[in-house]
């Protein structure tokens, strides 16, 4: 036979059908998330200085590290599916900058170890390794966990005094409120809050070019220029990353979209209520771009092993995420409520997915034609 | 022309790779001097071989006879001696029969064309003969179904008694990537599939005929809309947006008359006849020129093959001799499959025979394929959101791999028809669909 039709010159692969296969594998799921994180590591470097990368260093390699023993003791090479690096960077985008750096590192490793493996390593775990290794070290070191600095933009400013995150300011102020106030950025002002530059010169421009009123603090947050978390202070760099895992399907809409909607519901029509404002007048600027819940909506919330399979499921578990979120976060004891709210929800997934199920083919709404034909 | 449709729920869009052999005209592929028919092209019993080693045969003769309800004749592809009869295994694993046929020298193209000639005088068939003859010529002629499963036509052209059927869909879909062969079956043999289009309609007795067609095929959408156009007909030339498994027939039938195929049954039940295009040209060339089914248009395509490209093979020939046809491989395949790519089997041996549901021949390169390793299961949920049928796979999955087999029944293992949807798209590389077809076998010996 001549070279030009040559038709057998080495084994073939025999497998079960489909014969191809879509190129998303799960380490490329895992990288990617990292990756959509970038632009708001980025941010908190910048803003929080060269010691919060020392954090984020910290706890990835602390994540790392007991990802690999784990995996060495019970044979099986898992670190290079990057989801113990998407958890170690997640729990450094949980820590204030100057957070002792031993935190991070118990943080993930009580992630890695005791969440994660103990129930049998990765897709095996009920809770978000990330938040419960957070949860864990914030009502283990208390201290260490709330001591916040202030980003460039802040401390540059003449009478900043407070330190405190902007929900922290407002817990604080509304245990003894006595009004009146019109409402939060009126109210942290007073509490000696301060917003940037930056966010009164944006304001200014937008009032003048484009004639809508803007708040320098919902700018502030937006952009990110407030005190908290690394990763979880700019909402902008965020919400890049959130598109960007959007556009390569990483991300489904249900749960951020559930999530976010009865967060904003309940925030409109009840957030208002403190100030004597009555029903409906909620602040959803401030509420949805401050603390945590950018990071949770979009990167928490989300993770696949400990949300539904289902997107009826997610929607269940997206809307009581945000129901618990705002709970919390009016009337907990605490500033913020992502990371429990989140926890909370992910005890009932199990649950969820059981009776959440997707409508068989064929088994619901046959036609009249073929209940005629089923005579028989 | 008509809004474009799909089905609702599930499916994927793999890269469809059709350009590699979609403007290739079908060219008659030489007839093997050898040729290999297995007794068991079709869904059901194989059929009984009814020849002797040493006999002389005739094209067109039947050699082996589907006796059993669900089965259907094998008729010789050549004209030759009977060589021998072999026990051989084909691509999708099915041990079976064959009748090995030499090839008189004498036989060519020349002699089938004389003998299966339509008659340019003569009175159309379809409004002579009555549905019963017309369904015998085509039990007679070993018609089966040529998008994939093979399911013998004159079974599924005989409407059960109490039942109707509102509408003959015809599958003009291929949503199989790389596959050309119905796409031009469309174009080639326009006229011929609007005749056996009118045949099954009389067979089955359906007022309204719709033909789906997706719509990366809109010079075949065009076509056939003229064609009908042209004879005045009213046929429904159905455009589908692109998306896999849109031709399996209750997804087909789902997008174009929006009924379901009620769980474990047929298309009949909700009124309805699906028909893939090969089938409806092997139908016309039975009622119109009297022949059997024994040769189909196969595509050869895949990024190994020189020159892919549509075949018209003699049911029988080697798989080899296609390639060769093809110019062979441009590099050493990673792996062929007799088939699409989602449905299709992986296989090894190049001399396995063409047979009446050989719908292409997918040499892929190591590129093609995926090497990624297998993970645990993350729970994305990407399976349960493709899944066309509302399974949720992940879940079946772990049942079965633990051996619940009942558990598995009961989260409707049995409505998987093993598209692929869920396997191709899993992350962690899991093989769903193998777990799936190896569930179902044991489910069925338990039962």
């Amino acid at each position: 036979m001549s070279e030009e039709t040559s038709t057998v010159t080495k084994d073939f692969i025999i497998e079960s059908s489909p014969q191809i296969r879509s190129a998303m594998t799960t380490s490329g799921i895992m990288w990617r998330v990292s990756i959509a994180l970038l632009p708001a590591a980025i941010w908190g470097i910048a803003v929080f200085g060269f010691r919060s990368l020392a954090v984020l260093i910290f706890s990835i390699a602390a994540a790392s590290a007991a990802e690999w023993l784990m995996g060495k003791l019970l044979n099986r090479r898992t670190l290079i599916d990057g989801s113990a690096v998407l958890t170690g960077l997640l729990i450094g985008f949980n820590m204030p900058p100057s957070v002792p750096l031993y935190i991070p590192v118990i943080a993930s490793i009580f992630a890695i170890v005791v969440v994660k493996w103990s129930f049998g390593g990765l897709g095996a775990n009920w809770m978000n390794p990330a938040l419960a290794g957070r949860v864990f070290v914030f009502f283990s070191w208390t201290s260490g966990m709330n001591s916040w600095k202030l980003p460039q933009a802040l401390s540059s400013m003449p009478d900043a005094l407070s330190s405190a995150t902007p929900l922290g300011t407002y817990k604080n102020g509304m245990l003894d409120y006595a009004g009146p106030h019109t409402g939060t950025a009126d109210f942290l002002q007073d509490a000696g809050y301060v917003v940037s530059q930056t966010a009164q010169n944006l304001a200014g421009v937008f009032q003048n070019t484009l004639g809508i009123t803007l708040q320098p603090l919902n700018i502030d947050l937006f952009l990110g220029n407030t005190a908290g978390c690394i990763g979880e202070v700019s909402a902008l760099m965020l919400l890049i990353g959130a598109g960007y895992l959007f556009a390569k399907k990483i991300l489904t809409w249900q749960t951020p979209v559930s999530y976010l909607g009865s967060f904003i519901l309940l925030t409109w029509v009840f957030g208002g209520l403190p100030y004597g404002n009555g029903l409906f007048s909620g602040e959803i600027w401030f509420n949805v771009f401050s603390g945590g819940l950018m990071l949770g909506v979009f990167f928490m919330a989300t993770d696949m092993v400990t949300s539904p399979v289902t997107g009826k499921g997610m929607l269940i578990y997206g809307t009581g995420a945000g129901f618990l979120t705002f709970l919390l976060r009016t009337y907990g004891s605490l500033p913020e409520g992502v990371s429990l709210a989140i926890i909370l929800m992910n005890i009932f997934v199990p649950l969820i997915d059981r009776y959440i199920r997707p409508a068989v083919f064929g088994k619901k709404d046959i036609p009249k034609a073929a209940a005629k034909g089923k005579g028989k | 022309m008509v809004k474009t449709r799909t089905f609702p729920k599930g499916g994927i869009h793999p890269h469809g790779r059709k350009t590699l052999s979609n403007t290739a005209a079908v060219v008659r592929l030489p007839f093997p001097k050898t040729a290999v028919v297995p007794m068991s092209q079709h869904l059901g019993a194989p059929a009984a071989v009814c020849v002797a080693k040493g006999d002389s045969v005739e094209a067109g003769q039947i050699i082996g006879t589907g006796e059993s309800f669900i089965s259907a004749d094998i008729h010789a592809p050549v004209s030759g001696t009977v060589k021998d009869i072999i026990s051989i295994v084909l691509p999708n694993s099915v041990r079976t029969q064959a009748v090995v046929i030499e090839t008189e020298t004498t036989f060519d193209e020349s002699v089938l064309e004389n003998k299966y000639r339509r008659e340019q005088n003569d009175s159309d068939p379809v409004a002579r003969l009555s549905s019963q003859e017309l369904i015998s010529i085509v039990k007679k002629a070993g018609v089966v179904g040529m998008g994939g499963a093979a399911f013998p036509s004159h079974v599924k052209f005989q409407v059960p008694k109490g039942k109707k059927a509102d509408y003959l869909v015809i599958n003009g879909v291929e949503c199989e990537p790389y596959l050309t062969s119905d796409h031009r079956m469309m174009l080639e043999h326009t006229d011929e599939i609007i005749d056996g289009i009118r045949a099954v309609q009389k067979m089955i007795n359906a007022p309204q005929v719709i033909i789906g067609i997706e719509k990366n095929k809109m010079d075949a959408v065009e076509k056939m809309e003229k064609a009908i156009a042209d004879r005045g007909l009213t046929y429904i030339v159905q455009p589908l947006k692109v998306k896999y498994p849109q031709g399996d027939e209750k997804q087909l039938l789902k997008a174009v008359i929006k009924r379901e195929v009620p769980s474990g049954g047929l298309p009949i039940e909700i009124g309805a006849v699906v028909s893939n295009v090969g089938s409806i040209f092997a139908v016309y060339e039975a009622v119109y020129t009297g022949k059997p089914l024994i040769d189909r248009i196969v595509t050869v395509t895949g990024d190994a093959v020189r020159r892919p490209g549509n075949f018209l093979a003699a049911v029988g020939t080697s798989i080899r001799q296609l390639v060769e046809a093809a110019g062979g491989f441009t590099e050493a395949p990673a792996k062929i499959v007799a088939g699409g790519p989602m449905m299709g089997f992986s296989f090894f041996d190049l001399d396995s025979p063409v047979t009446k549901g050989t719908s292409g021949i997918l040499a892929l390169t190591d590129k093609n394929l995926d090497h990624s390793p297998m993970t645990a299961c993350i729970s994305c949920g990407k399976c349960v959101a493709v899944c066309p049928m509302g399974l949720q796979p992940t879940k079946l999955f772990r049942l079965i791999d633990n051996g619940n087999f009942d558990e598995a029944l009961k989260l409707n293992l049995m409505d998987c028809k093993e598209c692929g949807c869920c396997a191709y798209t899993c992350p962690a590389k899991i093989p769903l669909v193998h777990g799936f077809k190896y569930g179902k076998k044991m489910a069925r010996k338990k039962s």
